[in-house]
């Protein structure tokens, strides 16, 4: 695995494998020196194209743990039309002997076109491709459902929201199926599911009351305010009317459901205070194990491009 | 200059002919066919033995990019690639910098392609002045200078309204009006067809109404109107059945589409090849096996290569930042060929489709080999199997999804007017 771009390249043993490794950093989270000198002499670049916070805070945090140097470069796209290629934004990049390229970028494929020209030595992590994968996400909250609820076999998961525009959503679909969920669901207005969606091994509801019912996850996407002026829905008041998770509504679900969100999360929009802050949220932890699932993936990228460095020397 | 075609498969499908005939040509113009005429001494002998003799192809839609965008290729660059795909006779869109509304600029591409010698060039002017979609370009000056149509190309007009006073206009000079069914809004800034392949690389998607709504809308217009309409780029299916409805029910209307389009599906994106960025995109395996059907029926009555070269660059980037359009030409003829050995077309059907059909499109006397006519014609060898690839694309854009591809069919000659404008190096 030199590049990690997509969920849908790995199988259930890699994906496994990941998570496992995630495990086994969690307990660096609790030491008094957080460190660990796996990635020490390596540089990796945080390389954003795109505003982020959560993602971009636990990147750096995930290879600082590691022992790597890290660069972080906000890279508005109005900079690059302004007349630097994103290539050249790369090789100028690549020059300065990085390792590791972390990328997130508006356009669904920017990872892919950049893991297609990088040099050779240069591993490529996609943190967000416009609508396309977030794989990094989804495999943090498959973490975060294995360490609440074990055996994906047995489980009914209802992601609910802007599916449509949703990255987080393509990959979370993804990997809960390679790693064998019982059932996905996926609960939006028929403005916010892309078409065909189906054929993605999902479960498809226009009704929430009837999509939350018996499921044991619920993940609730962030509403882009955008959403109202590209007439997808009336209004806010409306749309949390309709789908925005309240107690009563996660009734509905297993009683030892947990509630999960990628985060920014909309109070009032998609999901209620009381649900977001109540005993069957699990929002914060997901954002911890962050660390541990980039630390895994990271490690897990530089020892794969350090081996096929040695095969070649 | 005096010059014989022996022992080809002459296919002539204006001229219903389809047999071994040789070809003699004297001062630009065919001079008689199977038998020479009298004292006949050639000057140049082509033996055609196994080979297809051919009336010069006829090509709908070629981007020149002169003037303007002359990085990404030239009046002389192009037309040479046209001479080495044998097409003799192609139409030249509007969408150059500046764009083609005056006569200005269809003097100047009728002057740089004259210089240039390697192929007719036809020019179709611009629909409303700088493709704006907001007024009439002066249409009546545009056909004195010799503009063989109008076109807004995938520029949208601004209203309805605009787009039934040009449909008039432009039939009262007598002008095809040549439409890309599109509705922009539902097109909604998409680059790839809407649907499994949109859902999976999270790509916006083009949904198949975008077009179907834009071909319903302008056939009511038609309808009422009653003006000479010529659809390009037809994507799906259901746009092939309504085209056939309207054909029956005698409205004045023709629609292509293009050689890509007949071979490749959303799937050949695989995972964001910018080569097979297109509009309209490429669409699914029903769609594409409703084009073949359109086409074999004749209700696509030309197949164009809607050749659109572009510099390396623009498709360097994440997909959907990479400029739409493929370079075509050089394989319009071979991947023809491809249906015609897939069953889906004879060869006269085939070949009627990129010679006489297109010249009757544009209006143009082309596309057939008739004693007395221009002797536009080319050679071809229907077995050679080649490799398309970087260094034998004569066209500066080098942006196809089929390089490195194996073809199968390559025109050895190309004869324009009588002049042998193109010879394959290893013939």
């Amino acid at each position: 695995m030199r590049h990690f771009l997509d969920i849908g390249k790995l199988n259930q043993a890699e994906l496994t494998h990941i998570l496992d490794t995630a495990k086994s950093f969690t307990s660096v989270d609790g030491q008094t020196v957080k460190k660990v000198p796996l990635l020490r002499g390596k540089t990796i670049v945080n390389l954003f194209f795109e505003p982020s916070t959560r993602t971009r805070t636990t990147f750096e945090l995930a290879a600082k743990r590691l022992s790597a140097d890290v660069l972080n470069i906000s890279i508005a796209t109005s900079a690059t039309v302004k007349g630097e290629s994103l290539l050249d934004t790369l090789f100028s990049l690549e020059a300065m002997n990085t390792d590791i390229f972390i990328v997130r970028h508006p356009e669904s494929g920017a990872a892919d076109f950049i893991a297609k020209h990088v040099a050779p030595h240069v591993s490529i992590i996609n943190a967000g491709d416009g609508r396309h994968a977030h794989p990094t996400q989804a495999l943090l909250d498959a973490f975060t459902i294995r360490e609440h609820l074990q055996e994906f076999s047995r489980l009914r998961v209802a992601i609910v929201g802007d599916i449509l525009h949703s990255r987080v959503a393509r990959s979370q679909i993804k990997a809960l199926n390679i790693l064998g969920t019982r059932e996905i669901r996926v609960i939006a207005p028929r403005t916010l599911l892309p078409a065909n969606i189906e054929q993605l091994g999902v479960q498809v509801f226009q009704n929430c009351r009837q999509g939350l019912r018996d499921v044991d996850v619920i993940i609730m996407l962030r509403l882009q305010r955008e959403r109202m002026q590209g007439a997808f829905i009336p209004s806010e008041h409306e749309y949390f009317q309709l789908y925005g998770l309240t107690p009563e509504r996660l009734a509905l679900a297993s009683p030892k459901a947990i509630v999960m969100h990628p985060g920014p999360i909309n109070r009032g929009v998609e999901i209620s205070s009381e649900v977001a802050d109540g005993p069957q949220s699990v929002i914060l932890q997901q954002v911890k194990y962050g660390i541990a699932v980039r630390m895994a993936i990271l490690s897990i990228a530089i020892s794969t491009s350090d081996r096929k460095v040695s095969h070649e020397t | 200059m005096k010059l014989e075609i022996l022992n080809g498969h002459l296919v002539d499908p204006a001229n219903d002919i389809d047999q071994i005939a040789d070809v003699f040509i004297a001062d630009g113009k065919v001079v008689a066919i199977s038998k020479p005429p009298a004292a006949w001494q050639a000057d140049l002998t082509i033996n055609a033995s196994g080979r297809l003799v051919l009336p010069g192809l006829v090509e709908l839609s070629a981007s020149l990019r002169q003037p303007g965008q002359e990085h990404k290729a030239t009046i002389r660059t192009e037309t040479k690639a046209a001479a080495a795909s044998g097409v003799t006779s192609l139409a030249c869109l509007p969408t150059t910098n500046p764009v083609v509304d005056s006569p200005a600029q269809v003097e100047l591409i009728q002057q740089l392609s004259q210089d240039s010698g390697h192929c007719n060039v036809h020019v179709i002017g611009a629909l409303t002045k700088g493709l704006k979609g907001e007024s009439l370009s002066e249409m009546a000056a545009l056909k004195a200078a010799g503009c063989v149509g109008v076109t807004n190309v995938l520029h949208p007009l601004k209203s309805s309204l605009v787009l039934r006073r040009a449909l008039e206009y432009a039939s009262s000079q007598a002008l095809t009006v040549f439409t890309y069914p599109l509705d922009h809004e539902l097109a909604n800034l998409g680059c790839v067809h809407e649907g499994l392949t949109s859902l999976r690389l999270g790509l916006p998607g083009i949904p198949a109404a975008a077009e179907t709504a834009a071909l319903a809308f302008h056939l009511a217009l038609i309808e009422e109107l009653n003006v000479r309409t010529h659809f390009c780029r037809i994507s799906t299916l259901r746009a092939v059945n309504m085209i056939a409805r309207a054909r029956q029910d005698r409205l004045p209307i023709t629609a292509d589409t293009s050689i890509l389009h007949l071979h490749l599906t959303d799937q050949d994106i695989r995972d964001f090849d910018g080569l097979c960025h297109n509009l309209p995109p490429y669409r699914t395996k029903a769609d594409r096996e409703g084009l073949r059907i359109g086409v074999c029926e004749g209700t696509l009555s030309a197949i164009c290569a809607d050749h659109q070269p572009h510099e390396i660059e623009a498709k360097l980037a994440p997909f959907q930042s990479t400029a739409p359009g493929c370079s075509t030409l050089e394989t319009l003829l071979p991947k023809t060929l491809q249906l015609v050995h897939e069953n889906i077309l004879s060869l006269t059907e085939a070949v009627r489709r990129i010679t006489q059909q297109p010249a009757e499109i544009l209006g143009i006397s082309a596309g057939k080999l008739s004693v007395g006519g221009r002797a536009d014609a080319c050679v071809v060898d229907p077995e050679q199997t080649w490799i398309l690839s970087h260094d034998n694309l004569l066209s500066r854009g080098k942006n196809t999804p089929l390089l490195d591809h194996r073809l199968k069919g390559r025109v050895t000659h190309t004869i324009l007017g009588g002049n042998l404008v193109f010879r394959l190096e290893t013939d």
